[in-house]
This record gives structure tokens, C-alpha cells and sequence, in this order.
């Protein structure tokens, strides 16, 4: 019976937190590791995460990047509304779909778009943005927990796990039942430190879900030389080397936009 | 399947989720008489009433079965209601909270009250301030003398209480200009001490007052079957939404004055499907997801083209 899983966000080609996770999760040791998408985007080199994700046998689903890069679609689904947000991501998104190889992008194509699992007693979703729809955005200061328990039951799961937004954050519904979006591989989120997350879930008895969000330190010098390299925009380069989002801060809401610098 | 045909061959669309749940807070009274505004409202325009707190609180608790995942208020001007700032204090511990204010009547008493109460909130409140231009030469002939300068010190006072509120816009100029005028803004607000502003541009709707002001929709601007085919219904307002006012709930928060927008008196009775025959669904069909805040857009996934076609 699979009881401790390691449930990592969006990776967003960020090969060297990867690696740092995977050995960290090594260490910790788990049942299995699983991926809920985006693993395109923003950073360097995209095919270099492929390998990583074969050798530590990570299941993935896929995200809307991964939708749009596998079917070779004009940009990437992301949900963004303004202008300055969508030029970003268009450059960001060009890039990737250029760099990322045929083998590749056939294996983006071809994943699921959720998955559900037993962990210990619990029914447990593995979805992008929410179980209704990959792309959106369900943020903490924004969902409502009736709203929640509603996805959770019409889903007939006990925990929803997404990525999507960046932000990891937890809630315990009535049930109980359990929402968790595991954060993101790909960059920091927006707090001023360089340190990306994934996320411990772990289940032995009913009623009891450990959640533990775990920091990843990676060589963040090194990714940033190598977007340099890339000509990847100056600001995702600042975001890796200082912590604080640049870009994409239109779909912010405030109370998590106010944590941010910008 | 959301969408299905009336005899006459008009597409009638289902609700879908009950995301958005919007009141009518402060009726169609207004301390402005804007010439664009699609209802209408002014000092003296009393067709729709004012929500109490009470209402207000009852149709919060009917929510919660439902799942509404976040909250909006709008008017006329929503802080003319006495009860506003309980309003929006109580619904924080329901769910997010989403204002949409001309920000020319905000009171100090009332934004340190709001700020403490989102603080203890784990929900946001987000406050909408319409403006619509970056100077008081584009925005008041549309808005009324004066009234540039009095949201702009309504936007200062917000941001010194630490909010952050999102400007919105409604679109008097070609499609075409909307980067330079979104410089433009950004310019205005930077240059008045708001350092991230947040703008969000809205298409005009051709009735109420705009409709006097340009022109109403042609008798060609309808929504018809086929421009339904691979459309991603959740552009339509109606498909997440539904807005209280003193009359009880209606389809949307743009046809309130339609004889056919009022659903019944409970949001289960609301819960029925709407036949779109109106030119503003046109607008909703061409812009899509118009009321929402940025932070919840409902951006269409496209459909998956066959790998078999090139």
C-alpha cells in the first residue's frame, strides 16, 4: 500500500532543483513520486529534466504547458489577462517549444490530464490548476472552503493536490478532507528567498494526513548563468537570483500580491 | 452539456457551477450619473433598493451548500449603503470579497475598520475603483466635473490603508489604443504615490445610458447556435454567476433590468437555465469572463485538434 508520496509542482525546466529534489527525496525515502505538470517554461534547456524524471521513475500529468507544447500550440494556456504578463510568457513560451525535442514533446502529448490514487486510507486527486479545469487558478485568499469541499465532493476524492499558481498552501475541509497545492520547482514563490518547494504527503490512519512542505536549496547561480546563456529576459533571471516574481503579477490577488516586492 | 436549443432556435445556457455569487448592494442609486453606465444609476434612480445586512447574511448562508467560491458587491455606488462595511466585514468569513466602488465617498473609519477585518481574514478583499481615463480631460465627460480628482484621492487613501485596489476601465476608446492608454494609467497612478498599479480594461455595453450616449446593439449583435460550436461557455457570465438585489436573484449582473433576468427568490430557484437573447450577451460572448477579477480569469483551454488532421 502506497502511504508517503512526494508530489512535485511545476518544474518550469528548472533541471537543477529537480535534481536536488529528487536527491533529497532519495534520502527521505518514499513510495513513489509524483509530478502534476508544467514542466516546460521559463527556465534553460527544457529536454534536461527528461532524464531526471525516467531515472527516479516520476509520474507525471499533464499541465496546460505541457498541453500546448505537446501539440505544438501558438503559446501556453497560462491564464494570464494582461498584456506585459502575456508578452513574458509568449518569449518564455517560443523558447521552450523550440528547444524541446520530438521525443519530448510526444511524451508532454500523451500524459494524463489527472490521476487518482490510494494513500493509505485516502482517495487522493492529482490535478493542475483544479480537478474542473488545468488552467485555473485556485489561490489561497481567493477559494472559498465550501467551494473546496464542493470540488472534493464532486470529484469523490479526499484530497485534491494542484500546482498551477506557484504558491504552495494548505486547507483541512469539513469531512475531513484535505486541499494542498504542492508549490513549484521552477521558482521561487515570491518571498524573497531562492529556495523552491515540493511537498510530503503522508497517510497511516484515517483522519490523519501529514502534509510537510520541503525547501529545496539548489545552485541558483548556475541556473541563472545558464538562462543568461539562453538569452532568457533579464527579469526571469532576477526573479531566480532574488526571490521575487517580476512578471505574471496581474492574476495575483492582494493579499498574496502584498507579499511580493512588486 | 450546458447549452441547448429553445423551438425558436435561441441557445439557452445552463448554470454550471455557482461560482460567483454578486449583490446588488446598493441598487441603482449612485452619488455619479455616468453617461455610459448600463443601468442607468444616479442620485435619483431608485428602481432597485438597497440590500441589508440581513438579506445579505441570508443569502451568504445559502451559499455554503451550493460551493460559491467568491463574493462581489456593486451598485450604484455600494458605499451609499449605510450597512456596507458590515456587509463586506461579514462576508469575509464566508469567502473572498470583491467591491467595485467609484471611491469618491470612502470614510478613514470605515477603510481601518475593512483593513482589520481582511487581516483576520484568511480571504482577500479586493476593492474595484472605476475610473475611465488617466486624466481628468478623458475621464470627466464621461464620469461628471470633477470626478478624476476625487477618485484619484479616494485611490490614495485605499493605498495608504495598505489595499491594493484594482482599476478599472471601461473601454470609450478604439480596441487598438488600449497599450498606450494602459501606459497612460500606469503613469497617472505611479505618479500619485500607487507604485503596482492594477488596471483592468472593460468593454462598453450598449444599453442603459451608453445606449443614449453612442447606440444599442444592432438586431445582428445576437448570440446564435453556431457561434456556439467550440466555444468555451464559461466566457458567459451566466455559465459561473447569479445577482441578488431587492427583487431577488437574477441571471446577471448586467441584465438586471431585463424583465426576463429575474430567476426567483432563492439561489436554488435560480438555478435554471437562461435563454441569451440580449445584445449585451453578445458583448459577453465577444469579450468573455467581463466581470471577474484578474486573479480568476476563465481563460479557454483550446480544444484538442485531431492528430490525425494537419
Amino acid at each position: 500500500m502506497i502511504s508517503r508520496i512526494a508530489c512535485l509542482g511545476g518544474i518550469y525546466s528548472n533541471h537543477l532543483a529537480l535534481e536536488a529534489a529528487l536527491r533529497d527525496i532519495s534520502q527521505r525515502g518514499v513510495d513513489a513520486i509524483y509530478c502534476l505538470g508544467d514542466l516546460g517554461g521559463f527556465g534553460p534547456y527544457p529536454d534536461r529534466i527528461f532524464p531526471l524524471l525516467e531515472k527516479h521513475q516520476v509520474q507525471c500529468i499533464q499541465g496546460n504547458y505541457d498541453h500546448s507544447i505537446g501539440h505544438g500550440l501558438e503559446d501556453c494556456q497560462c491564464g494570464y489577462t494582461d498584456p506585459e504578463d502575456n508578452y513574458y510568457a509568449q518569449v518564455s513560451y517560443d523558447y521552450t517549444l523550440a528547444n524541446t525535442s520530438r521525443k519530448n514533446r510526444d511524451f508532454l502529448r500523451d500524459l494524463p490530464d489527472q490521476l487518482q490514487l490510494s494513500l493509505g486510507p485516502f482517495q487522493l486527486l492529482l490535478s493542475h490548476g483544479s480537478p474542473r479545469r488545468v488552467n485555473e487558478f485556485l489561490w489561497e485568499s481567493t477559494t472559498s472552503s465550501h467551494f473546496l469541499e464542493h470540488l472534493a465532493r464532486q470529484s469523490e476524492v479526499d484530497i485534491i493536490t494542484t500546482t498551477h499558481t506557484g504558491i504552495k498552501w494548505q486547507r483541512q475541509l469539513d469531512g475531513p478532507r484535505w486541499f494542498v497545492n504542492v508549490g513549484v520547482l521552477g521558482r521561487p514563490e515570491n518571498d524573497g528567498t531562492t529556495a523552491v518547494w515540493y511537498t510530503l504527503l503522508e497517510a497511516h490512519a484515517a483522519q490523519d494526513l501529514q502534509v510537510q512542505f520541503i525547501p529545496v536549496e539548489y545552485d541558483h547561480q548556475q541556473l541563472a548563468r545558464e538562462m543568461k546563456e539562453e538569452r532568457l529576459p533579464d527579469e526571469f533571471i532576477e526573479t531566480i537570483l532574488t526571490g521575487w516574481w517580476t512578471t505574471c503579477l496581474e492574476v495575483l490577488p492582494s493579499k498574496e500580491r502584498r507579499q511580493g516586492r512588486y | 452539456m450546458t447549452v441547448n436549443l429553445e423551438h425558436s432556435g435561441k441557445p439557452v445556457l445552463h448554470l454550471d457551477h455557482l461560482d460567483h455569487l454578486w449583490f446588488q448592494v446598493a441598487g441603482t442609486v449612485c452619488n455619479l450619473t455616468c453617461h455610459h453606465c448600463f443601468i442607468s444609476c444616479s442620485p435619483k434612480n431608485h428602481n432597485f433598493g438597497f440590500l441589508s445586512l440581513a438579506t445579505v447574511q441570508e443569502y451568504l448562508e445559502q451559499s455554503v451548500s451550493r460551493g460559491v467560491k467568491e463574493y462581489y458587491f456593486t451598485g450604484g455606488e455600494p458605499f451609499l449603503n449605510p450597512e456596507m462595511v458590515s456587509i463586506l466585514a461579514t462576508t469575509l468569513h464566508y469567502g473572498p470579497a470583491t467591491v467595485l466602488t467609484n471611491a469618491t465617498v470612502l470614510k478613514d473609519s470605515w477603510l481601518t475598520t475593512l483593513a482589520n477585518a481582511e487581516a483576520e481574514s484568511r480571504y482577500s478583499l479586493e476593492f474595484r475603483v472605476s475610473i475611465d481615463g488617466y486624466s481628468p480631460e478623458t475621464n470627466d465627460p464621461i464620469r461628471g466635473d470633477g470626478t478624476f480628482q476625487r477618485a484619484i484621492e479616494g485611490i490614495q487613501q485605499l493605498v495608504q490603508f495598505g489595499f491594493l485596489p484594482i482599476i478599472t476601465a471601461t473601454r470609450t476608446w478604439p480596441d487598438s489604443q488600449d497599450l498606450e492608454i494602459l501606459e497612460a494609467f500606469t503613469k497617472t497612478l505611479e505618479a500619485i504615490g500607487y507604485k503596482r498599479p492594477r488596471i483592468k480594461l472593460l468593454p462598453t455595453l450598449q444599453i442603459g445610458a451608453e445606449e443614449q450616449r453612442t447606440h444599442g446593439y444592432r438586431e445582428t449583435e445576437r448570440i446564435t447556435a453556431e457561434m456556439l460550436t467550440d466555444y468555451d461557455l464559461d466566457q458567459f457570465v451566466c455559465h459561473h454567476s447569479r445577482i441578488v438585489t431587492d427583487r431577488g436573484v437574477h441571471v446577471c449582473p448586467i441584465l438586471i433590468e431585463a424583465p426576463d433576468s429575474l430567476l426567483g427568490q432563492s439561489l436554488e430557484e435560480a438555478d435554471q437555465p437562461f435563454t441569451l437573447t440580449h445584445g449585451a450577451c453578445y458583448t459577453c460572448y465577444q469579450y468573455g469572463a467581463i466581470c471577474t477579477n484578474p486573479s480568476s480569469p476563465s481563460t479557454p483551454t483550446r480544444k484538442i485538434p485531431d492528430p490525425g488532421s494537419p
